[in-house]
């Protein structure tokens, strides 16, 4: 998997958490919570769709490593492709 | 072998389904144990005579526009995965605090209550708004605080005793399990939830919300078992091993969520103590009066009010009565007063709420039960005219159906101690009890009402069950 693949897949987790929220025009480097509404329920949504979805467990140590998109990429997409 | 489960909910009320929906969705062999044959719990329905009722309902509170992604109620159904259209929410047109010789109107626009304000208390609306203003930006860690009265804190804001009271008067009634003072955290979810926010209803009423919420719940897979109540939780080691059901059958789980309430939920452990009996039984219970008319009110001329708050006393008071019912305040609801639009009411309904004594209609016997029923029925009717405008309070013909439910009638559905529908007066807001797997969801946790019960089981559910 790709960086882009797997903000993709960020991107595609928010949009079932937040159906109303425009994802656009979403920026890499700017933290998620700036760009969009938020909170700390959704994230710990995030965290549990990775692993329902994907079955990619992120402690609650690192939740501050899906800060942004960027971010997210970063710290995701080996754990994605250990999973293979 | 007894069947084993991630996580048991004891009570499909709001809070059980609303957790249940968090369990399961994220994959949790979940199970729902409820000991009656309806779902909803404290807010419920039935049909008599071929009539549907609504029990609990009057409005729901929290209404926003679903634009503001950040107000509670709109995050309670994105952490649901809940489609806001699907509930068909109504708006109020407007309520109505009335105390004698003053009236105070308020709606879904707050702007409404604060002119309200200020042309009955000129010399209170700077105070009023600063009270508004700091419950708007109240930090939400200070909402988990420990008890304190709201008496006196609002005195730095309203020095009116008469205005203190007409503010106390529908947040108490909409959501205090305190006598006479609310938990300052309480105040400030309920003033945000009425007075910010404002009333709606699904159109259909109750049974739609709880329609949504079962479906999706059963949808993800969730187990329901109905007229199904549990006996005992067995306690061994610090945790509870097993869940003894009133058949005789047997069940584990890792984790059980208790929406049964604190001093039911420690009888159902054992400690000895009937819950009527604990010193944290709740003290507040209510009866109401449903009356069915042929017409709407407002073909009577009863104008716009949704719910109007009433106080004829010289001082309000918010506590368990010595009279079997307090005619001097309560509640009205008028249901068909939502904007319904083109798709209106059949029948005009006026609903009664006041307070009233636990012991006394527990204690009569079946015969003088269904007396006092019809006695106080009739008194309740007659001490809601003054409430009236003056075109409808001669008005009497068209009733074509009536019913009332009490404090038994609460305990005998809901098993809540005493009848008490807000539950204890000591709220645990952590939700933990003193063993490991076993906490507390729904009104005992701390937030009240149909939003606050959905918002409690998504909460519990997210700390205790997805996160640990």
């Amino acid at each position: 998997m790709t960086k882009d693949e797997c903000k993709q897949v960020v991107l595609d987790i928010i949009a079932e958490i937040a159906p109303d929220e425009d994802l656009s025009d979403v920026k890499g480097d700017v933290a998620l919570r700036e760009q969009l509404d938020l909170d700390s329920m959704d994230f710990l949504d995030i965290v549990m769709e990775l692993r329902k979805q994907h079955s990619i467990e992120v402690p609650e140590a690192d939740y501050v490593q899906l800060a942004s998109l960027d971010s997210c990429a970063e710290y995701l997409t080996p754990k994605f492709n250990a999973l293979v | 072998m007894s069947e084993h489960y991630d996580v048991a909910i004891i009570g499909a009320g709001m809070s059980g389904l609303t957790a249940g929906i968090r369990a399961a969705h994220f994959g949790k062999k979940t199970i729902i144990l409820e000991q009656h044959n309806a779902p909803g719990g404290l807010n419920s329905f039935y049909a008599k005579d071929g009539r549907k009722y609504d029990v609990g309902l009057h409005a729901m509170t929290n209404f926003v526009s679903p634009k503001e992604r950040r107000a509670v109620f709109n995050k309670i159904l994105r952490q649901l995965r809940i489609n806001r259209a699907d509930l068909d929410l109504i708006e109020q047109k407007s309520s109505r605090i009335a105390f004698p010789g003053t009236n105070l109107r308020f709606s879904n626009d707050e702007a409404l209550l604060e002119s309200e304000v200020e042309a009955a208390f000129p010399g209170q609306i700077d105070g009023f708004k600063r009270l508004s203003e700091t419950i708007r930006d109240y930090p939400d860690s200070d909402l988990e605080l420990p008890y304190r009265s709201t008496r006196e804190w609002i005195k730095q804001f309203i020095s009116d005793p008469f205005l203190e009271e007409m503010i106390f008067c529908p947040l108490m009634y909409y959501g205090s399990a305190v006598e006479d003072d609310m938990d300052v955290g309480q105040f400030v979810i309920m003033f945000r939830s009425i007075f910010h926010e404002g009333f709606s209803r699904p159109v259909e009423g109750i049974r739609l919300l709880i329609r949504v919420v079962l479906q999706r719940y059963r949808e993800l897979g969730g187990i329901r078992k109905m007229k199904t109540g549990v006996k005992r939780l067995v306690a061994e080691g610090g945790r509870i091993s097993r869940i003894i059901l009133e058949n005789g059958d047997e069940i584990t789980a890792d984790s059980v969520l208790s929406c049964a309430g604190y001093p039911e939920t420690y009888g159902l452990v054992g400690d000895g103590v009937a819950p009527d009996e604990s010193e944290f039984a709740g003290q507040l219970a209510f009866s109401e009066t449903i009356a069915v008319y042929e017409d709407l009110p407002e073909t009577w001329g009863w104008g716009d009010d949704t719910i109007v708050f009433f106080n004829n006393a010289d001082r309000f008071e918010y506590r368990n009565p010595s009279d079997p019912v307090d005619l001097r305040s309560g509640v009205i609801c008028l249901p068909s007063n939502f904007e319904f639009g083109d798709r209106p009411l059949k029948e005009g309904l006026v609903r009664v709420t006041c307070l009233a004594n636990h012991d006394t209609w527990c204690g009569y016997s079946e015969e003088d039960y269904r007396a006092a029923k019809d006695e106080w029925f009739d008194r309740i009717q007659k001490s809601i005219l003054p409430m009236m405008p003056e075109v409808t309070r001669d008005y009497s013909g068209g009733l074509v159906a009536t019913d009332m439910f009490t404090p038994r009638t609460v305990k005998k559905f809901t098993r809540r101690a005493r009848g008490a529908i807000y539950g204890s007066p000591k709220k645990i807001k952590d939700g933990r009890t003193e063993w490991d797997n076993l906490f507390l969801c729904g009104t005992d946790q701390g937030y009240l009402g149909i939003v606050g019960s959905m918002l409690s089981g998504v909460v519990v559910a997210n700390q205790y069950v997805l996160k640990g």
